[in-house]
């Protein structure tokens, strides 16, 4: 068994965000050191963050020789996109 | 003697020591993520203690501001329990003094923020914030290392043995203590020894340590400026500095 801690990559909500996003990884030995050190490492500790932490071996990437077949197709059928209708003033963040 | 200054040079002094201390450690923390902390906790620290410095000061009256108050008394002046002037030894000893100071501190911080002075409750409430998250912390890692490795174990026992006979001061209450409780500004000694001892029961249970004999000699004199040989070490490396050029802007 490896003596290196494994590997958690951390996501952050921040007070006014709407979704969390990838802020950085850390090494720590199970998931509620892991928050604590986010906490330290990523937060500064402002107040009302959410924070997820996932081991970086339970995330499954995409792999970039798949990036054709993925993505491709998407981008010569404009109708796919949901551009053609005009927004209500009143939704926000979409 | 003004009470109210040497209760808050007590509380001042506790923070400053004990920062210091701890940012000894910086960069040599066994794990990154642990230096962090440390250097994290050391920080809420000196900002715990220029706001009971600035207040003592201002109290005071004799133009003391907190850097003269931190930096131009000599050992005899501070106020610091002895538990905090303790050397840093192991990352278990550490560790202990840490869980130690956080369990009186959050119990005496939590009491603060019912004083009748309404500049200590603010500085407590303040300061509360940051002792919930050192205790939750140094809790949590004495019960992982409590009841981690052999080697691990014995550490963290040793180390509880040891620093035990500092914890009494705390509790032991002279005429300045007294005379805060009887204002209703700070907190009576039994029931905040109660709590103190019923928390460390709990972690040391969960931890798989001894809690050291109750009824043993405790250490004192911190309170009342006597204090082990140790602090003049670390106030000479903290003031050089300010005993070298004295008055400098910075």
């Amino acid at each position: 068994m490896s003596k290196e801690w494994p590997l958690w990559e951390v996501f952050i909500r921040s007070q006014h965000g709407l979704a969390h996003k990838h802020v950085g990884s850390l090494h720590a030995p199970d998931a509620e050191m892991a928050i604590n050190n986010a906490r330290d490492v990523y937060t500064r500790r402002n107040e009302g963050v959410s924070i997820w932490v996932v081991k970086a071996s339970d995330i499954i990437a995409s792999s970039p020789a798949d990036k054709d077949a993925l993505f491709e197709p998407s981008n010569s059928k404009v109708y796919r996109h949901p551009t053609f209708f005009p927004m209500p003033e009143e939704v926000k963040n979409l | 003697m003004n009470e109210k200054f040497e209760y808050l040079l007590r509380q001042g002094d506790n923070a400053l020591v004990l920062a210091q201390q701890l940012c000894q450690w910086t960069g040599k923390g066994p794990a990154l993520e642990e230096d962090m902390a440390l250097s994290n906790i050391a920080l809420d620290l000196l900002g715990q203690t220029r706001m009971w410095l600035t207040y003592a000061g201002e109290l005071e009256g004799a133009g003391r501001d907190e850097d003269k108050l931190a930096f131009l008394r000599d050992a005899g002046g501070f106020r610091n329990c002895l538990l905090l002037e303790q050397p840093n030894g192991s990352y278990a000893d550490t560790l202990m003094r840490q869980f130690y100071f956080d369990t009186w501190h959050y119990f005496l911080l939590e009491a603060l923020t019912n004083s009748n002075d309404q500049r200590i409750a603010g500085i407590a409430e303040k300061a509360l914030k940051e002792a919930t998250y050192h205790l939750r912390r140094s809790g949590d890692l004495v019960v992982r290392l409590g009841d981690g490795t052999a080697e691990s174990h014995a550490r963290m026992q040793a180390a509880a043995d040891e620093l035990w006979r500092f914890t009494g001061e705390m509790f032991i209450y002279d005429a300045v203590d007294e005379a805060m409780v009887a204002q209703g500004v700070a907190p009576a000694s039994q029931p905040l020894r109660a709590a103190f001892l019923q928390h460390v029961a709990e972690i040391f249970d969960e931890a798989t340590l001894e809690v050291p004999p109750l009824e043993t000699y405790m250490q004192r004199g911190g309170k009342q400026g006597r204090h082990t040989e140790r602090l003049g070490y670390i106030l000479a490396e903290m003031q050089f500095l300010q005993r070298a050029y004295p008055g400098a802007e910075w």
